[in-house]
């Protein structure tokens, strides 16, 4: 606690850098990402952030100086080369996008190595901290790179609220843009020159290989919490901008620890949590309906085979022990146990010694799930010319799914039948 | 047969496309095609697959690049009347699992005439749901779009089109993969329309709707057999023409023109 106060504090004005720097960075590639996320074009952030490196050591050698402002006009104009490039080959050639993208990755990526390599043997004293654009540098970023980083992500937000409704009509139905006179090029060529802004900014917090987890893995996490654009966008720069304060923090205390790694360790970390826990989306929330379920199957089976030994008997209230359930139907005697012991707690049925026996909301429940199976077996024959002895397996299953509207719809459609197609009553 | 006796013009047409030539991936698809259709007409183009259909109204649209010839909207040129013309395009084209509410979408079509940097107001959005009640679609605009069925799809992108409030709208086949119900939903809607005068044209499969849903009917495989009102020209004679014997020596000459890379057109 004490260290995050000390941490907040800012009593180091390198640290002011680094998380500024990291939150505003992280902020515009989550918000650009979300575009690319949408557009289906998630790798096109990783070609850009490989393809900036021939055009930051040109600009080095053309200028000689490390000044941050150059060296991202280079970046950024390689950058935008690359995508050129990607678009030229899928439209003019037979070769794939898939495999386009891999070769302007790669061949770009090939050339600003051989270009770096060449600088860090030509002897410039100045070159020296170049190759922290492979790496990134966050936890070194200082008051110039702050300065640049604002303007950028300045620039990204502006530009986004300005042009949102655009931005998202070209990612749904490019087509339809371009029909009713947006004007199309211009507004590509704006996402694609932002989208480069941010992944250039970028790469100098996480590095080359990193940068494309920072343009798409807050959009992915955040969608899995919401069906809106809006939202989305605005989810994904907190879920950024919170991975650049932890990023620069866990390394604040543990100077051993890398920031720019460690942001993208956390926004992972965030997409996998969203992965499991989002609402109706999750893994964890689908799995636990499925197993709800699956016990309500369990359950309204087990009434119902109650309400047939009733049938049979003609004493819906007699006194049950588990063999004759398993005479009827066939279940395990791990399922016996459970659903006996949540029906009792249901209050559906009760115990007494060695047997079970339904109660007043048993014998309804039991009753209904009978009159379902059957209403739907009759349906099935009659409607859908199924043979009587091939309905039992879906009446099984549908018998569960029935709503109580579907209900009377069915008994009107089948003039409120009395017996099913294998002469069983359907009780009222 | 002479092409001149089935392919009537109309006086003031709604829509002049002149002599259209147009090719996918090099090779022609829609060779010299030439015809007008007048104001108020509910067109079908009709033709077997593959026979440039939806390569026709992407061509009107200006989506895809053409080899030669021009298209006329109201005689003048599409950018002039941009406003006045509307767009539905396959269901299949976009990705239905897009962030969106059905709202949302509707409301796509409003954004032409809000311009930049303005956000939807309350007109438009009670624009939006007057286009959606007319499309039976009311209750679903707050729904999440990756929710709907084909037929849902098929309504929320008619009633997108229908905000706009042109004049004359295209249709790429809005009847495709529709339950029979909402295809009957949208027919009535076409209706309307062009009972208030609008234009509108539609690409169209089913041979056997043609004589209810159109007044005007175009035969099309890979170049126009007809173009006319539909009693005049949906003939069995003409039909057969269109869906029977393909014209292999046109497909062979395509062929050729793909592989040599040859300028459908050559530059004048």
């Amino acid at each position: 606690m004490e260290t995050l106060i000390e941490f907040l504090s800012f009593k180091y004005a390198n640290i002011k850098y680094v998380v500024f720097g990291t939150v505003l960075l992280s902020i515009s590639s989550s918000i650009v990402g979300c575009f690319t996320f949408i557009k289906k074009k998630s790798l096109v952030g990783d070609v850009v952030s490989h393809a900036v490196l021939p055009g930051i050591c040109l600009a080095f050698i053309a200028s000689g100086s490390k000044n941050p402002f150059l060296l991202i006009i280079g970046a950024f104009v390689s950058g935008w080369i690359s995508i050129l490039v990607m678009d030229h080959i899928t439209r003019n050639t037979k070769i794939k996008e898939d495999t386009a993208t891999g070769l302007s990755l790669s061949v770009f990526f090939g050339i600003g190595i051989l270009l770096m390599t060449y600088i860090q043997h030509s002897g410039n004293a100045s070159q020296s901290g170049l190759d922290t654009f492979l790496f990134g540098k966050a936890a070194a970023l200082v008051g110039q790179d702050l300065i640049a980083f604002s303007v950028i992500a300045f620039i990204v937000l502006v530009i986004v609220l300005l042009f949102f409704k655009e931005f998202k009509l070209i990612s749904f139905d490019p087509g339809y843009a371009e029909v009713i006179g947006l004007p199309i090029k211009r507004l590509e060529i704006l996402l694609t020159s932002i989208t480069v802004l941010a992944v250039v900014t970028g790469i100098q917090a996480v590095g080359v290989v990193l940068m494309a987890a920072m343009l798409i893995t807050p959009a992915s996490a955040a969608r899995f919490w919401t069906n809106q654009l809006h939202k989305m966008i605005f989810l994904a720069a907190l879920f950024g901008a919170f991975s650049g304060f932890a990023g620069a923090f866990i390394s604040y205390t543990a100077p051993s620890m890398p920031t720019g790694p460690w942001m993208v360790m956390i926004l992972s970390i965030i997409a996998i949590f969203s992965f499991f826990f989002a609402p109706r989306k999750g893994i964890l929330i689908r799995q636990f309906r499925r197993f709800a379920i699956r016990r309500q199957l369990l359950e309204e089976n087990l009434l119902k085979v109650f309400y047939r030994i009733g049938e049979n008997s003609g004493n819906y209230y007699a006194q049950v022990g588990e063999t004759d359930l398993r005479l009827i139907r066939n279940f395990s005697s791990k399922q016996l146990t459970q659903g006996l012991k949540k029906l009792r707690q249901s209050g559906y049925i009760d115990k007494d010694q060695k047997h079970w026996f339904l109660t007043k909301d048993g014998y309804e429940k039991g009753k209904r799930i009978t009159k379902l199976h059957r209403l739907w077996e009759l349906y099935l024959t009659k409607y859908l010319r199924i043979a009587p002895d091939h309905v039992h397996e879906d009446a099984d299953t549908i018998e569960h799914v029935i709503t109580p509207e579907l209900e009377s719809q069915l008994e009107e459609l089948l003039d409120y039948p009395t017996a099913d197609p294998h002469s069983s009553v359907i009780p009222q | 047969m002479s092409n001149s006796s089935t392919i009537f013009q109309a006086n003031d047409p709604a829509l002049e496309v002149h002599d259209l030539t147009v090719s996918y991936e090099k090779r022609p698809v829609l060779w010299g095609i030439d015809f007008t259709i007048p104001q108020g007409a509910l067109c079908g183009i009709i033709g077997p697959n593959g026979a440039g259909k939806s390569t026709l109204i992407k061509a009107v649209m200006n989506l895809i690049e053409i080899n030669s010839g021009y298209v006329k909207i109201f005689d003048k040129e599409l950018d002039n009347v941009r406003s006045q013309v509307s767009y539905v395009p396959q269901r299949e084209s976009v990705d239905w699992d897009f962030p969106a509410s059905v709202l949302d979408i509707v409301l796509m079509g409003r954004y032409s005439r809000l311009g930049l940097f303005k956000n939807p107001r309350k007109a438009d959005k009670e624009a939006a749901m007057k286009a959606l009640e007319m499309v039976g679609m009311d209750a679903y605009a707050k729904r999440q779009i990756s929710q709907l069925s084909g037929g849902q799809q098929q309504r929320v992108f008619l009633a997108r089109a229908l905000t706009q409030e042109a004049d004359i709208y295209l249709m790429d086949e809005p009847f495709a993969g529709v339950d029979a119900a909402t295809e009957k939903a949208i027919v009535d809607i076409l209706k309307k329309l062009t009972n208030e005068g609008k234009t509108i044209i539609v690409v169209h499969h089913d041979l056997q709707s043609v004589e209810t849903y159109f007044d005007w009917v175009l035969l099309l495989n890979l170049r126009l057999v007809a173009s006319g009102p539909m009693k005049q020209v949906f003939t069995p004679t003409l039909l057969e023409e269109t869906y029977g014997g393909k014209l292999t020596l046109l497909t062979e000459v395509g062929d050729l023109v793909k592989k040599g890379e040859f300028k459908a057109r050559e530059k004048q």
